[in-house]
């Protein structure tokens, strides 16, 4: 490999981690202003201009609490959970195409860290690995309620993933490739709005569901139903371990809104792309292309916070009910009228 | 590395006494534990030490073939996994034991 | 056996993490801790398939293995409540039988190793482990063996929720819910 690329590949991966905490720390924020928006209320206001500085605060006040380990909890184990929680959710980022190329210094840079040609199922992969967080941290904390959190979180994880899977599988069927660069590429159609959503309404609500249960958001947030379960597997937590696995959701909340842009609603794509002033000036497309790709992410986001402040809770036997007898039979109805489609008007 | 150059400098015998000694510390564990649940875990492990050699042969020999037979192991392993463990339920909710030398009383 | 200095450290060390695994696994009292060191030794055999580049059957791996199978493991322990204390252990009597037939196993397969000649060393070709060559190839030559294991499947699944289901006649004495299905 040459020294060149992993310096490049080195700067990008440290960009996009720094990028991916620091839209971390700036949602917490984001959640309570749009909760209080949501509530007709102000929400933090009295850390800087409208509260800005209000993340850096709780950071500081997450470093500065007291440290607690349950004397009955298995101490590396409880250690681990939140570790891995943050690991695999700052993992996935690496196979997002984030934009188009950029040239800069007389290089031509790709602005995704590994373009594998599984990167659908490098993101499968590591949200099924994503269980053992939540799972060895509600297990190694000793407590019924944690591990009730957990082993209700790592079922609902289970069993969205299905129809999450079935729900991908109908995009690969039509990109015919699991490459993401090759996904978001395919929908540069029609001077960039052939977006895979017109054609898979379905799978995309389908998608964004499952999206909703896999991050453990409301109206799925059952392991941490602080009406029932105290916290849910965080119970014991406290200090920066509570913060990482809280932080992990978020970063998992922004992974998942930046896959469902790519894969159902473009990408980088945006309308006009292929106006000719464009490829003399391929780093204003790159610029506006990563604009545009953040726009698509804050969309989901904004989206996720409006459904966790409006929606009421399901209860767990609904929620059961909704990923194995709704959820699935209907993208498998999903993926046959794909491949019926595909059949009759061709690709 | 390029990711091609591991066929020049690794030969497929290493990969075949890796997965003999997995397989092996496999058949130990079977052997050597009482608890079901371990028991169950060692076969996986044979069965991917097993997965390790066909993907190894696959790969040097250009052939599809052997990395289609890992499929075939971990569709078998996924419903050994998934009925050996009801079972084992059934057997924890009669007895109150993961031993499998309980299951022995039958013998008189 | 081969000269160690001749191997490359990558797979060295991915050989020396997958052992270490695989030996925690079957020694280690806590099942907990086996079902994590196993998920372990499947990452490290993941790792062995991207250097074999069978990246597709890496990530199959390890979303089948770690995603799902561990994961029903970990379900059962941690329902069952299974931990250091209730762990049945056999005596020694038992440890040296288990050591020797499985080195006098290994001793075997090192023998037949060493015996035999490397003829299967042929040139690799690149590209044996894509997804499309691999589709290729299940869908034409392995057709029926994939509907069978298909079938397979089904069957297991339809004899684990029927095993996991609980009795309505001895309801009294359980606690424990078959969620195995999943």
């Amino acid at each position: 490999m040459e020294l060149s690329l992993l310096f490049e590949k080195s700067v990008l991966i440290l960009i996009l981690t720094a990028i991916t905490l620091g839209i971390a720390t700036y949602l917490t924020y984001g959640e309570r202003k749009v909760a209080a928006f949501l509530q007709d209320r102000l929400g933090p206001n009295r850390a800087g201009i409208y509260g800005i500085f209000q993340p850096l605060a709780d950071a500081g006040k997450m470093f500065f609490k007291e440290e607690l380990i349950p004397r009955n909890a298995e101490k590396w184990l409880f250690i681990m959970g939140p570790g891995l929680a943050m690991v695999t959710a700052c993992i996935t980022s690496a196979v997002i195409p984030w934009g188009t190329d950029l040239v800069l210094f007389g290089r031509n840079i790709s602005l995704q860290v590994a373009d594998v040609d599984i990167g659908i199922l490098y993101i499968m992969g590591i949200v099924s690995v994503g269980v053992y967080g939540i799972m060895i941290g509600g297990w190694a904390s000793n407590n019924k309620y944690s591990l009730y959190g957990a082993i209700r979180a790592s079922s609902q994880m289970i069993s969205y993933e299905l129809s999450m899977g079935l729900a991908l599988i109908a995009i690969i069927m039509m990109s015919g490739s699991l490459s993401l660069r090759e996904i978001v590429d395919q929908q540069s159609g029609w001077h960039g709005m052939k977006w895979n959503i017109l054609f898979q309404p379905l799978g995309f609500i389908l998608f964004f569901t499952c999206a909703l249960a896999e991050t453990n958001r409301a109206p799925f947030d059952l392991p941490e139903c602080e009406t029932e379960l105290i916290g849910g597997y965080h119970t014991e937590y406290s200090s920066m371990k509570l913060g990482f696995y809280l932080f992990a959701e978020y970063i998992n909340m922004f992974v998942s809104s930046a896959v469902m842009s790519i894969v159902y609603l473009g990408g980088y794509n945006f309308p006009f792309m292929d106006a000719a002033w464009f490829s003399t000036h391929p780093n204003w497309l790159g610029a506006i292309s990563v604009a545009v790709m953040f726009a698509k992410v804050s969309f989901f986001i904004f989206l996720f916070m409006w459904i966790r402040w409006t929606l009421p809770r399901f209860r767990y036997d609904q929620l059961m009910h909704l990923g194995w007898k709704s959820l699935i039979p209907l993208a498998l109805i999903n993926m046959l009228l794909t491949g019926l489609g595909m059949l009759l008007w061709g690709k | 590395m390029k990711p091609d150059s591991i066929f020049h400098t690794v030969e497929i015998s290493h990969y075949i006494y890796l997965s003999c000694v997995l397989f092996c510390i496999g058949l130990f564990g079977v052997l050597f534990r009482r608890n079901a649940i371990v028991l169950l875990m060692c076969i996986e492990l044979m069965l991917n030490a097993v997965n390790l050699l066909f993907t190894a042969f696959s790969s040097y020999m250009g052939d599809s073939s052997g990395q289609l037979f890992v499929f075939f192991v971990m569709v078998v392993a996924a419903a050994e996994a998934a009925v050996g463990l009801a079972i084992l339920v059934m057997m924890f909710r009669n007895t109150r034991t993961t031993d499998v030398s309980f299951l022995s009383n039958l013998k008189g | 056996m081969p000269e160690l200095s001749k191997i490359p450290w990558p797979f060295l060390i991915l050989s020396f993490i997958s052992i270490l695994c695989a030996l925690y696994v079957v020694t280690s009292n806590s099942p907990i801790r086996s079902v994590l060191a196993l998920i372990l030794t499947f990452f490290s055999i993941s790792a062995h398939y991207v250097m074999l580049n069978a990246q597709f059957l890496a990530i199959v791996n390890l979303i089948v293995y770690a995603g799902a199978i561990m994961v029903l493991f970990l379900f059962v322990l941690m329902l069952l409540n299974l931990n250091k204390e209730t762990e049945p252990l056999k005596s020694n009597k038992w440890l040296i039988g288990a050591a020797v037939s499985a080195g006098l196993l290994l001793l075997v397969f090192t023998a037949s190793i060493q015996t035999s000649s490397e003829h299967i060393m042929r040139h690799p070709e690149a590209g044996t482990g894509l997804v499309k060559s691999l589709g290729k190839v299940l869908f034409t030559d392995y057709l029926v063996p994939f509907e069978l294991s298909g079938i397979l499947f089904l069957a297991a699944m339809v004899g684990a929720v029927m095993l996991g289901k609980r009795d309505a006649a001895n309801e009294s004495d359980t606690e424990i819910t078959g969620r195995e299905e999943v």
